[in-house]
């Protein structure tokens, strides 16, 4: 019932930003990264956004050059989750105005940030980008 | 040193410690793969250094790359000191890299993980928020269940403070907590049903997850929710009717995460307990037809809705709603709904079957869709939609469908149409056409099992044998090379011939073809012969014409000249057999007549075992195994001259006599059941029966007929015990 792990891939494969919810070792991760983003970036546009991969469901979607997929487990409301990385992606777009991969790249702590702020221990807990953004929007005027 | 490259001059000229973002652009420009490694491992290096030098100032970048570094795939244990040591540091930016990097780079296994509890505990109580919020993070993200027992108080005690961003982090700590450590459970509840009366939604979401956890882990629990039913539906028909709120509103439905949440606490609340259920009823039909069904909000709602109904004691007009739902959801083009209503129907059909059958066609439609996820679980749903009634048509459109999918999918269709005609085909004959149907369109996908399984039926089914090797003749005249297609044919020419030949037991609307005796060897000889044909099916070819040696004399002349092709085969089995049969023909064509007779009819129960463990299904014998007859002296010789070519047999062929290794007499069958069951896998037992035979009943000859049948080692050997045994059921 929880989410496993939120990926960002491009499409070249390189994996972007990395947040996993239970534990896994490096090797295990590089192994299940590999594997699924070649399942997903194999299937075309008309395709459903829903994978099946080992004991985890994927449900991935592309914007621009990136692939947001999220790993659940067992009975996850798949639109849902859909829903859920809409609202990622807005909270970005709203915070670094525009975003791209770059963006995300460069200000990886950042982005880490805000994802956490919304999802917690699998759970997701936040989807107002108003409180999401007010912590980091806070630390930056301090700094 | 003048191999070095230029490019990693420009490492060790550089300043000890750039700056996070020119690392990036490091990293970034490397074109290669091996190049990116020197990069990291140099970095490492650097990282390696500053930390043992321990640089207050620039504590906080190294983490940050250390954390691009793991990222990437590295390895990064050695930074995970500095992530505690920047956690109990005083400025802001500093934690909260500590945090990231703990979260990031530790995991709960780790022992390093204990020394972090203290400045947890000291930061959970500190009185700025967010540094307060921190800790929750932490914790709940990778707290073990020590760590939760000492802290559990203070989250308990956070779950009341006046501020909401701390209350939502807290509410969502307890859930790791109630999950690492449900002894504490107890202490929960409460607090947990008072954040259901909580205005932030961000609480209220953290609250249901928190009682939703409750619920899944204990009974005492999930009996205080039931009590609360009626709070949680005012909550939900507070969110559905209340007017635009612009914070929480995405496309026109306001905050579909909460609404999606309250959905699923009322699907624990209301399992299992009628009364729940009634409460629910009336605020789930309302989501259930006000919800806009355009935007994929919408649709999340509304699957979530329809999975409560399905869960709870719903009335029978609810659930009907909820089918019409997942009805509409097959229709629309957008694959991902159809995916998710497909799904959703595998459960409910278990429970309702009648109203999913009214979208047969939309599914059998969704059967030949172009995407694999599709097509899956669209066949998943037919095979349970199948039943007496509605089987011929659905196998008609599945066998259609075989003709143009792809060859992963199948596979898994052939199997699933095979195990479906198994299973509810309404008469004999139809389930033979269908199987020489399906062995003509994907004879290499058709599985062992199912081969045996149909010889078998053939073998029971006296009056369609005619009919079956006819047909079987026709389609092979557009033989593809397919296995299955040619071992049955085979068989069935072999055991059959004569009946191809003199049109017995014709059946109305048969075509009548004139097929001659050499026909029927040619189509033998063609199977044989061909390149693409395995040794199994070679063997079974040769078997075949030996049989025919007897039913067609006139052209034995021609078969002994095929099998004589093969006595010098490199292939051990068929050698064996070309020599064995051709010595028969030659030598004994005396007793051949009797010894190559029609086998009996094969035993299902013997052999079905194997098979239901390859096709997975449970056979339905009322239907298609008629009552096996005993071993009837058909057509038996007299048994007085059969003694004597018992001995002559013996002495002939210097057979030796499996010699009585157990000669203490064994009484009667029931040793010898034992025997038979014991050694029902090993083979090489098996031809140590006939010793006992004649001390045996009849039942026990045919099941032992059926076990050689299994394990057809020495065939020679097989069939003289077979004649063996009918000699002596004939007594």
């Amino acid at each position: 019932m929880t989410i496993r792990f939120v990926l960002l891939v491009n499409k070249q494969g390189q994996t972007r930003l990395a947040q996993y919810y239970e534990y896994l070792t490096i090797d295990e991760r590089r192994a299940l990264e590999g594997e699924i983003v070649r399942k997903c970036l194999a299937r075309s546009e008309n395709q459903c956004s829903f994978v099946e991969h080992r004991n985890y469901k994927i449900i991935y979607r592309r914007y621009a050059s990136l692939f947001f997929l999220v790993g659940v487990d067992g009975e996850e409301n798949e639109l849902a989750i859909l829903e859920f990385i809409h609202c990622v992606v807005e909270t970005m777009d709203r915070y670094f105005g525009n975003v791209c991969e770059l963006d995300i790249m460069f200000h990886l702590e950042k982005a880490h940030f805000m994802l956490e702020e919304m999802v917690m221990n699998g759970c997701i807990v936040e989807t107002n980008k108003v409180n999401i953004l007010a912590p980091i929007q806070l630390m930056d005027k301090s700094s | 040193m003048l191999s070095v490259s230029f490019f990693e001059l420009k490492i060790w000229v550089h300043v000890c410690f750039i700056s996070f973002r020119d690392m990036i652009r490091l990293i970034r420009a490397c074109k290669t793969a091996a190049e990116e490694r020197a990069v990291i491992a140099k970095e490492c290096a650097l990282l390696r250094d500053a930390f043992k030098e321990d640089h207050q100032d620039y504590r906080h970048r190294n983490v940050a790359k250390l954390m691009f570094i793991h990222m990437l795939g590295f390895p990064t244990h050695f930074g995970q000191m500095e992530c505690i040591k920047l956690i109990a540091a005083v400025s802001y930016p500093e934690k909260r890299i500590g945090y990231l990097g703990l979260m990031l780079l530790l995991d709960e296994r780790q022992e390093v993980l204990l020394l972090v509890t203290n400045s947890l505990k000291n930061d959970i109580n500190n009185s700025n928020q967010f540094i307060t919020g921190l800790a929750l993070c932490a914790l709940g993200n990778i707290c073990t269940a020590e760590m939760a027992r000492d802290l559990a108080s203070d989250v308990e005690h956070l779950l009341q403070s006046n501020n909401a961003y701390i209350r939502k982090k807290a509410a969502l700590c307890a859930v790791r907590i109630v999950r690492k450590v449900p002894d504490l459970i107890e202490s929960f509840i409460d607090p947990a049903i008072r954040l259901l009366g909580d205005k932030h939604h961000g609480v209220l979401i953290s609250g249901v997850k928190l009682c939703i956890e409750l619920c899944q882990a204990s009974d005492v629990a999930l009996e205080q929710f039931r009590k609360q039913v009626s709070t949680v539906v005012r909550l939900l028909r507070n969110l559905v009717i209340s007017g635009y709120a612009p914070e929480y509103d995405v496309n026109g439905i306001s905050d579909p995460f909460l609404q999606i949440e309250l959905l699923k606490l009322l699907r624990y609340i209301g399992k299992g307990d009628a009364d729940s259920s009634d409460v629910m009823s009336d605020i789930l039909a309302q989501v259930a037809t006000n919800t806009e069904g355009n935007k994929n909000a919408g649709h999340a709602i509304l699957y979530e809705c329809v999975q409560t109904i399905m869960a709870i004691e719903a009335i029978g007009g609810l659930r009907v709603l909820a089918i019409n739902i997942l009805g509409r959801f097959l229709a629309f083009p957008d694959n991902n709904i159809r995916y998710v209503a497909l799904n959703t129907l595998v459960k409910v059909v278990s429970i309702d079957t009648q109203a999913v059958q009214r979208h047969r066609a939309t599914i059998v439609e969704c059967v030949k869709d172009s995407d694999i996820s599709i097509r899956r679980r669209a066949l998943d749903l037919v095979y349970n939609l199948v039943n007496e009634n509605n089987v011929k048509v659905l196998t008609k459109e599945l066998v259609e469908y075989l003709k143009v999918s792809d060859p992963e999918f199948k596979l898994d269709l052939t199997a699933k149409i095979a195990a479906l005609v198994q299973k509810f085909s309404p008469s004999q004959r139809w389930y033979f056409d269908q199987m020489i149907l399906l062995m003509v369109q994907a004879g290499q996908f058709v599985a062992e099992g199912v081969t045996r399984f149909l010889v078998i039926v053939i073998s029971n089914a006296s009056e369609l044998q005619g009919y079956v090797v006819r047909t079987l003749y026709r389609s092979f005249q557009d033989w593809r090379g397919q296995e299955s297609l040619a071992q049955v044919t085979v068989w069935c020419i072999g055991e059959y011939g004569e009946l191809l030949v003199n049109h017995s037991n014709e059946l109305q609307g048969e075509d009548p073809q004139t097929i001659t005796e050499s026909d029927a060897v040619d189509v033998v000889e063609t199977i044989l012969k061909d390149v693409r044909v395995t040794p199994i099916t070679q063997a079974f070819a040769l078997t075949a014409l030996l049989k025919l040696s007897s039913r067609f004399p006139q052209c034995t002349e021609r078969i002994k000249a095929l099998l004589s092709g093969y006595k010098r085969s490199h292939i051990l089995e068929l050698q064996q057999r070309s020599n064995e049969f051709e010595s028969i023909i030659t030598r004994h064509s005396s007793i051949s007549a009797s010894l190559l007779e029609r086998m009996p009819p094969l035993d299902v129960d013997g052999s079905s075992s194997a098979m239901e463990a390859d096709a997975g299904v449970y056979t339905n014998r009322t239907n298609l195994q008629q009552p096996s007859e005993a071993l009837s002296p058909k057509n038996m010789n007299s048994s007085a001259q059969a003694e004597e070519f018992t001995v002559n047999l013996l002495d002939v062929l210097s057979f030796q006599p499996i010699g009585n290794p157990l000669s203490p007499p064994v009484s009667a069958g029931d040793a010898l059941l034992n025997l038979l069951g014991s050694s029902l896998t090993s083979p090489s037992n098996v031809t140590m029966f006939p010793g006992f035979l004649h001390l045996t009943k009849p039942p026990m000859i045919k099941t032992w007929a059926t076990l050689q049948c299994q394990f057809n080692q020495n065939l020679l050997v097989y069939f003289l015990q077979l004649w063996h045994c009918k000699q002596m059921a004939s007594r």
